[in-house]
C-alpha cells in the first residue's frame, strides 16, 4: 500500500513537470527526434530526394509568402485612412492579371519536373533482393518473408508498450507507444520489396525515415519498397484510421548488416525449428505456467487485465469457460469467438505458446485447476477440428 | 433552353431536381461499371480479369518471368490456405499450371472465396488465367481437404522490365453469404 | 409573390411556418451556431485528452466517436448551415429580390436539419457507440466493422444531403428569376456569385454522397458487395466515390467565405474590388477543377504511375486560380483608405492564415512529398488552416459586417477586436505546431502519442482551448448587440459600403424590395 501511495506520488511530480515544456525537452535533449519540427532526410536515396523536393517546394512557399504578405503588410501600413489617404479608384488591369496567373504557371511547371523525376524512381519496384509480405491485423502487423524453398518465415508484431505505462500507472519508458516485441529484420544496402495487405481493415504501413506509406487493403496486394543506406532502428505508426487502437499498432524496422542479418534468420529458423521439436516434448505444469505468463501478458493482457480481471475481454478470473472442459477452452482460444472481439490465436500462436498460456491461464488468478495442456494436445486438437 | 413550365422558378426547379436525380444514379449506373471496367482493362489495384481464352501466340524462349504466389486469409476464415509452390519460373506465352492447397479445419461445411491480386499493378493485363479456383466460391465439408487448380499465361507483351509478378489470393468465408443457396442444394 | 404587407406571426409559430428568408436565415444561423459550440466541445475533448501523452480522460473508442461526430458536425451542421443563413439572409437583399424563390421548400430545408442531427447526437448514447470511422467513413471499417448505429448515421446524411440539395434548388432558383431589372449577371454582388456556383457544385455531389450512403447501407443490410471483395467488390472504389463528392464539398466550404471577404475588403478599402471579372472567372474555374482532383486525396491507394500524375498535375493547377484571388484581395487593399474594424481584421486574418493553407495544399499535392504528408498531423494543420481560418474567420466576419444591418444595433467594436486577436492567437498556436508534429511523424486520429510530441501537443491543446474560449466572447457579443447595442439608423452603416443590401433602411425590416429596385 505505502509502495503504491509513493509511486503514484512520484507519477503526479513527474506528470506535472511535464506540464513544463521546457522541463520535457531537456529530459530527451540528447535525441533529436524530440520536439523535431521537419521531416526527416531518411535513410534511403528515396527519403532524401523526397526531402530535397519538399524543402524546395517549402523555399518557393517561403519566399512567394514573403513577397505577397510583405505587400499587404505595407499597404496596411501606408494606405490606412488614419494617415489621410485618399483612396485611388482604380480597379482592374489586364497586364498585371495576366501576369500574375502566367508567372504562378510557370513556377508550377518548374516543380511539376523534380516531383515527376522523384516519382517515377519511387515507382520503380523491379530488382527487389528480398520480398516480405505484410500484413495489417486489427491492431497488429504481421511480416511473412517470402522464401524461394517455400519456407517463409512468419511472425506478428506487436506493441510491447505494457497497458500501466498507457493509463498512466508507470512512468512511460524512452519509445513509448514505439515499440513492438518482434521487430521487422531486414539488412542494409538491399532493395526491399514490401507486398502490402490486410487481414481486415484499411490500414497504412507508415515509417518515415524509409519515406515509406502504402495502404493495406483487405483483398489486394500493394507494393511498395526501400533501400536503407545506413544500420539502425527505425519506427513508425499505422496510418490509416483501422478502428479503436489504430494509435496502438507500431512499426519498428531494425536494419542491420548483412552478416547480422544472416545470424538472425539463421535464429529464426533454428527456433522455429526448436518449436517443432519442443511440440513433441512434454512439459511440467510449472514449466507451462512459467512460459504461459509471458504469453498471456503478451497476447491476451490487453483486453482480459493483468489479474484475469477482464476488460473488452470478459473475466478469466472465475470463468466458467477457463474452469470447464479443456476442449471448450481450447476452441474458444484457437478458433476465437465469433461475433466479439475474441480472435482465433491459432494461427498466432505456435503450440507450444498455446499449450502453455492455456495451461496458464487455467491455473492463474485463482482458477487453480491443477491440470494442463501438452503442446502435442493442441496439434491433435488443430488437425482433430 | 428547354422550357417545361411557364412559370421560370418551377422551370429551373425542375431542372435542378432532374440534375440532382441524374447524379445519384450517375453513381450506380456509371461510376460503379466504370470504375469495374478501367481496373479491369488498366489493372488498378491489381485487379485481374475473368477467364482467358487461350490464343495460340508461341512461346517466348528468350526471358523467364519469376511469378510468385502468396496467399492470405481474411478475418475470420479458418482455412489452411496456401500455394503448393511459391515460385514458378515461366517463359511468356507458355501454358503453366499450379496447384493451391486448402484444408477446412472447422467440423462443418464452409464455403471459401479467393479474390486474386496481381502486384506490379501494370501486369495484371498481361497474365492470363485459362482455369482459376477463383471463378468459383468454393465449398469444404467440414475437415476437407482439397487442391485448387490454376492455370495461365503469361503475355508475350509483357513489358521488358517486369521481371517478377506476384500474384496474391486473399480467401473469404463468404458461407454466410451463400448460406441459402446452400441450403436448397 | 402573395400578400407582403403584414408583419411576422406571433410567437413560435412565426419560427416553425416560417416562409420569411431572413427568419429562416436567422434560424439557420443560430443552428450552425449551436452546432459550432457542439463540436467545438468535442474538439476540446480531443484537445484534452491529447494534452499530455498517455490515455488520461477517455477511452481510445471513444476518442474515435468525438474525432468523427467532430468533423461531421462541423462540415455539415456548423460551417454549411451558416453560409445557407447568410445565403438566405443577403442574397435576396443583394440582388434586389423580395424574398427567396420558394419560402415553403426553405422552410422545410431548414426544419429537417434538426432531426438529422439529433439523430446523428443520439447515436453516441446507444448500443456499440456512435460512428467511429472517422468523417471520411472509409469501408470497411464503416461497413463490416461498423457499430450498428451506422444505420441511423446513413438515415442521417440522407436527410442533411436533401436539405443541402433543397437549399441549393432555393437559391439557383432565387438568382436565375428574382434579381432586380438591370442587375445584370456581371454586376452581381461576389458573394452572390460564389454562391450561385456553390450551389450548382451541391446540387451535383449532395446526391453522388447520398449514392455512396445508399450503397453502405445495402451492402450492411442487403449482401450486395460494393465494397466488400469477398463478393467480387472493392474498398478503394469507396474512397473514389467519397472524393468525387468530398473534393468538390470543400470547395462548397470555402467558395462562399471567398465572397464574403470580396465584400468586406473593399467596403473597408473604400475602395472597388479589384478584378472583379477574373474574381468571378476564378471562383467558376475552381469549381470546375474540383471535380478532376479527388484522387490526390488517395495517393497512397497504391494507383498506376500515369493516374498519379494526372491528380497530381490537376491538384497544382488550382494554384492559379486560387492565386488570383489572392493578388486581387491585396490590390483591392493598395492604395485604398484603409480602417480596420472587426469585419476588416477578420478579414485579413482570413487572407492571411488561408494563404498559409493554401501553401500546405500545395505541398500536399506534390504526390511524393505526400507519401511522407498523407494521413499526418501536417494534413490536419492544412485543412484546419482552410477550414477554420478560412471558413470560420469568414463567417465570423460576415456576422460581425451584417448584424448591424440584420437588428440596427452596433456591436462593441472594443469586444470585437479582442475576440479577433485572442481567436488569432488561439487559433495559430493551436494549429501551427501541427505543422511540425505532422512531419516528424505523428499519424491523424490517435488518442494517444509518442513523448516526442509531447511539447507541441500541449501548446496545441493550450491554443485550442484559447481559440474555444473566444467564442462565448463572440456569443456574448452578438447577444448584447441584440438586447441593449448602441442603436442605428443610417442605412450604409459603414462609411465605404456599397450594394443594394445597404440601401434598406436599418434595421432591415421584415419585408424588403417589395418593388424591385432599378438597378443602374
Amino acid at each position: 500500500m505505502c509502495f503504491k501511495a509513493k509511486r503514484r506520488l512520484t507519477l503526479a511530480l513527474s506528470s506535472m513537470s511535464a506540464l513544463l515544456p521546457l522541463t520535457a525537452a531537456t529530459a530527451w535533449a540528447q535525441d533529436s527526434k524530440v520536439n523535431a519540427i521537419n521531416m526527416p532526410v531518411g535513410v534511403t536515396e528515396v527519403s532524401a530526394s523526397i526531402y530535397d523536393l519538399h524543402m524546395i517546394i517549402f523555399w518557393i512557399c517561403v519566399i512567394i509568402g514573403v513577397l505577397v504578405f510583405g505587400v499587404m503588410f505595407y499597404s496596411i501600413f501606408a494606405h490606412r485612412k488614419s494617415k489621410g489617404v485618399v483612396p485611388a479608384t482604380f480597379h482592374e488591369s489586364t497586364k498585371v492579371e495576366i501576369a500574375w496567373t502566367v508567372v504562378p504557371f510557370l513556377i508550377l511547371l518548374a516543380m511539376a519536373v523534380p516531383a515527376t523525376k522523384t516519382l517515377i524512381e519511387i515507382y520503380d519496384f523491379d530488382d527487389a533482393e528480398m520480398d516480405i509480405l505484410v500484413t495489417g491485423f486489427q491492431w497488429k502487423w504481421k511480416y511473412e518473408y517470402l522464401q524461394e524453398d517455400g519456407e517463409n518465415l512468419k511472425f506478428f508484431s506487436n506493441l510491447r508498450t505494457p497497458q500501466d505505462e498507457i493509463y498512466n500507472e508507470e512512468v512511460k519508458g524512452e519509445h513509448y507507444l514505439l515499440e513492438v516485441d518482434e521487430p521487422l529484420v531486414v539488412p542494409v544496402d538491399t532493395k526491399v520489396r514490401l507486398l502490402v495487405t490486410a487481414n481486415d481493415v484499411i490500414h497504412s504501413w507508415w515509417v518515415p525515415d524509409l519515406a515509406v506509406k502504402k495502404d493495406a487493403i483487405p483483398g489486394f496486394i500493394n507494393e511498395t519498397w526501400f533501400k536503407s543506406t545506413q544500420v539502425g532502428i527505425f519506427r513508425g505508426q499505422c496510418a490509416e484510421l483501422c478502428g479503436k487502437e489504430h494509435g496502438f499498432m507500431p512499426i519498428v524496422v531494425h536494419v542491420v548488416s548483412k552478416a547480422d542479418y544472416v545470424d538472425w534468420l539463421a535464429t529464426k529458423q533454428s527456433e522455429a525449428a526448436e518449436i517443432k521439436e519442443l511440440m513433441a516434448q512434454s512439459f511440467t505444469l510449472d514449466e507451462l505456467a512459467e512460459r504461459g505468463k509471458g504469453v498471456y501478458q503478451r497476447s491476451c493482457l490487453a483486453c482480459h487485465g493483468a489479474n484475469g480481471e477482464g476488460g473488452v475481454g470478459k473475466a478469466i478470473a472465475g470463468s466458467l469457460l477457463v474452469t470447464g472442459a479443456i476442449n471448450g477452452h481450447l476452441d474458444s482460444v484457437v478458433n476465437g469467438v465469433p461475433g466479439t472481439a475474441m480472435q482465433a490465436f491459432g494461427g498466432q500462436l505456435n503450440d507450444v505458446d498455446m499449450a502453455a498460456v492455456i495451461t496458464y491461464q487455467r491455473n492463474a488468478f485463482g482458477n487453480n485447476m491443477g491440470d494442463m495442456v501438452q503442446p502435442l494436445d493442441i496439434f491433435n486438437f488443430k488437425k482433430g477440428q | 433552353m428547354l422550357k417545361v413550365s411557364e412559370n421560370p422558378t418551377l422551370d429551373i426547379t425542375f431542372k435542378m431536381v432532374v440534375v440532382a436525380v441524374a447524379m445519384f444514379a450517375f453513381v450506380f449506373v456509371v461510376m460503379v461499371p466504370l470504375y469495374n471496367v478501367l481496373c479491369d482493362a488498366l489493372g488498378i489495384n491489381g485487379k485481374t480479369g475473368g477467364r482467358y481464352e487461350a490464343v495460340q501466340s508461341g512461346v517466348d524462349e528468350s526471358r523467364q518471368i519469376n511469378v510468385q504466389f502468396v496467399a492470405t486469409n481474411n478475418d475470420g476464415m479458418p482455412w489452411k490456405f496456401e500455394p503448393s509452390e511459391t515460385m514458378m519460373k515461366v517463359n511468356p506465352g507458355a501454358a503453366n499450371s499450379t496447384v493451391f492447397l486448402a484444408r477446412n479445419p472447422m467440423p462443418d461445411a464452409m464455403v471459401g472465396q479467393a479474390i486474386p491480386s496481381i502486384s506490379p499493378a501494370r501486369a495484371a493485363q498481361y497474365f492470363h488465367k485459362t482455369e482459376c479456383f477463383c471463378f468459383n466460391q468454393q465449398p469444404l465439408e467440414g475437415e476437407q481437404s482439397a487442391e485448387l487448380p490454376l492455370q495461365f499465361i503469361v503475355d508475350r507483351d509483357l513489358p521488358r522490365d517486369i521481371g517478377t509478378i506476384t500474384l496474391s489470393y486473399t480467401i473469404f468465408d463468404v458461407t454466410d453469404m451463400v448460406k441459402g443457396a446452400v441450403a436448397t442444394r | 409573390m402573395g400578400d407582403h404587407h403584414h408583419g411576422p406571426a406571433k410567437g413560435l409559430k412565426r419560427w416553425i411556418f416560417a416562409t420569411n428568408h431572413k427568419d429562416i436565415g436567422t434560424m439557420y444561423l443560430w443552428f450552425s451556431f449551436a452546432m459550432f459550440i457542439l463540436g467545438g466541445s468535442f474538439a476540446m475533448i480531443i484537445r484534452a485528452e491529447l494534452f499530455q501523452p498517455g490515455m488520461q480522460l477517455i477511452r481510445p473508442e471513444f476518442f474515435n466517436q468525438m474525432t468523427t461526430m467532430h468533423g461531421l458536425i462541423m462540415v455539415f451542421g456548423a460551417i454549411m448551415p451558416s453560409f445557407v443563413g447568410l445565403a438566405n439572409w443577403m442574397i435576396p437583399m443583394m440582388i434586389g429580390a423580395p424574398d427567396m424563390a420558394l419560402p415553403r421548400m426553405n422552410n422545410w430545408s431548414f426544419w429537417i436539419l434538426p432531426p438529422a442531427f439529433l439523430l446523428l447526437a443520439s447515436t453516441l448514447f446507444m448500443e456499440g457507440g456512435g460512428p467511429a470511422f472517422g468523417w471520411t467513413f472509409y469501408a470497411p471499417l464503416s461497413t463490416t466493422y461498423a457499430p450498428p448505429s451506422v444505420t441511423f448515421f446513413i438515415f442521417g446524411v440522407h436527410i442533411l444531403g436533401l436539405s443541402s440539395i433543397m437549399g441549393s434548388i432555393n437559391i439557383v432558383a432565387t438568382v436565375w428569376n428574382l434579381r432586380a431589372p438591370g442587375m445584370t449577371w456581371m454586376k452581381m454582388p461576389l458573394f452572390v456569385w460564389t454562391w450561385f456556383i456553390t450551389a450548382y457544385l451541391l446540387i451535383a455531389v449532395m446526391p453522388v454522397l447520398a449514392g455512396l450512403v445508399t450503397m453502405m447501407l445495402m451492402d450492411i443490410h442487403f449482401g450486395t458487395s460494393f465494397f466488400s471483395a469477398a463478393g467480387g467488390g472493392d474498398p478503394v472504389l469507396f474512397q473514389h466515390i467519397f472524393w468525387f463528392f468530398g473534393h468538390p464539398e470543400v470547395y462548397i466550404i470555402i467558395l462562399p467565405a471567398f465572397g464574403v471577404v470580396s465584400q468586406i475588403i473593399p467596403t473597408f478599402a473604400r475602395k472597388p474590388l479589384f478584378g472583379y471579372d477574373s474574381m468571378v472567372y476564378a471562383t467558376a474555374s475552381i469549381a470546375f477543377l474540383s471535380f478532376i482532383v479527388w484522387a490526390h486525396h488517395m495517393y497512397t491507394v497504391g494507383m498506376p504511375v500515369s493516374g498519379e500524375l494526372f491528380f497530381m498535375y490537376a491538384t497544382m493547377l488550382i494554384a492559379v486560380p486560387t492565386g488570383v484571388k489572392v493578388f486581387n484581395w491585396i490590390s483591392t487593399m493598395w492604395r485604398g483608405s484603409m480602417t480596420f474594424e472587426t469585419p476588416m481584421l477578420f478579414s485579413i486574418g482570413f487572407v492571411v492564415l488561408f494563404t498559409i493553407g493554401g501553401f500546405t495544399g500545395l505541398m500536399l499535392s506534390i504526390a511524393p512529398s505526400d507519401f511522407q504528408y498523407h494521413d499526418s498531423y501536417f494534413v490536419v494543420a492544412h485543412f484546419h488552416y482552410v477550414m477554420v481560418a478560412g471558413a470560420v474567420f469568414s463567417m465570423t466576419a460576415a456576422v460581425y459586417y451584417w448584424l448591424p444591418k440584420w437588428c440596427g444595433r452596433m456591436y462593441n467594436e472594443t469586444m470585437g477586436k479582442t475576440h479577433f486577436w485572442i481567436s488569432f492567437v488561439g487559433f495559430n498556436l493551436a494549429f501551427f505546431p501541427q505543422h511540425f508534429v505532422g512531419l516528424a511523424g505523428m499519424p491523424r486520429r490517435i488518442p494517444d502519442y509518442a513523448l516526442q510530441f509531447t511539447d507541441f501537443n500541449m501548446m496545441s491543446s493550450v491554443g485550442a482551448f484559447i481559440y474555444g474560449g473566444s467564442q462565448i466572447l463572440f456569443l456574448y457579443n452578438v447577444i448584447a448587440t441584440i438586447v441593449a447595442g448602441q442603436p442605428i439608423s443610417d442605412e450604409k452603416v459603414w462609411e465605404g459600403a456599397e450594394g443594394l443590401e445597404w440601401t434598406v433602411p436599418t434595421p432591415a425590416p421584415f419585408h424588403t424590395f417589395a418593388v424591385p429596385p432599378q438597378v443602374k
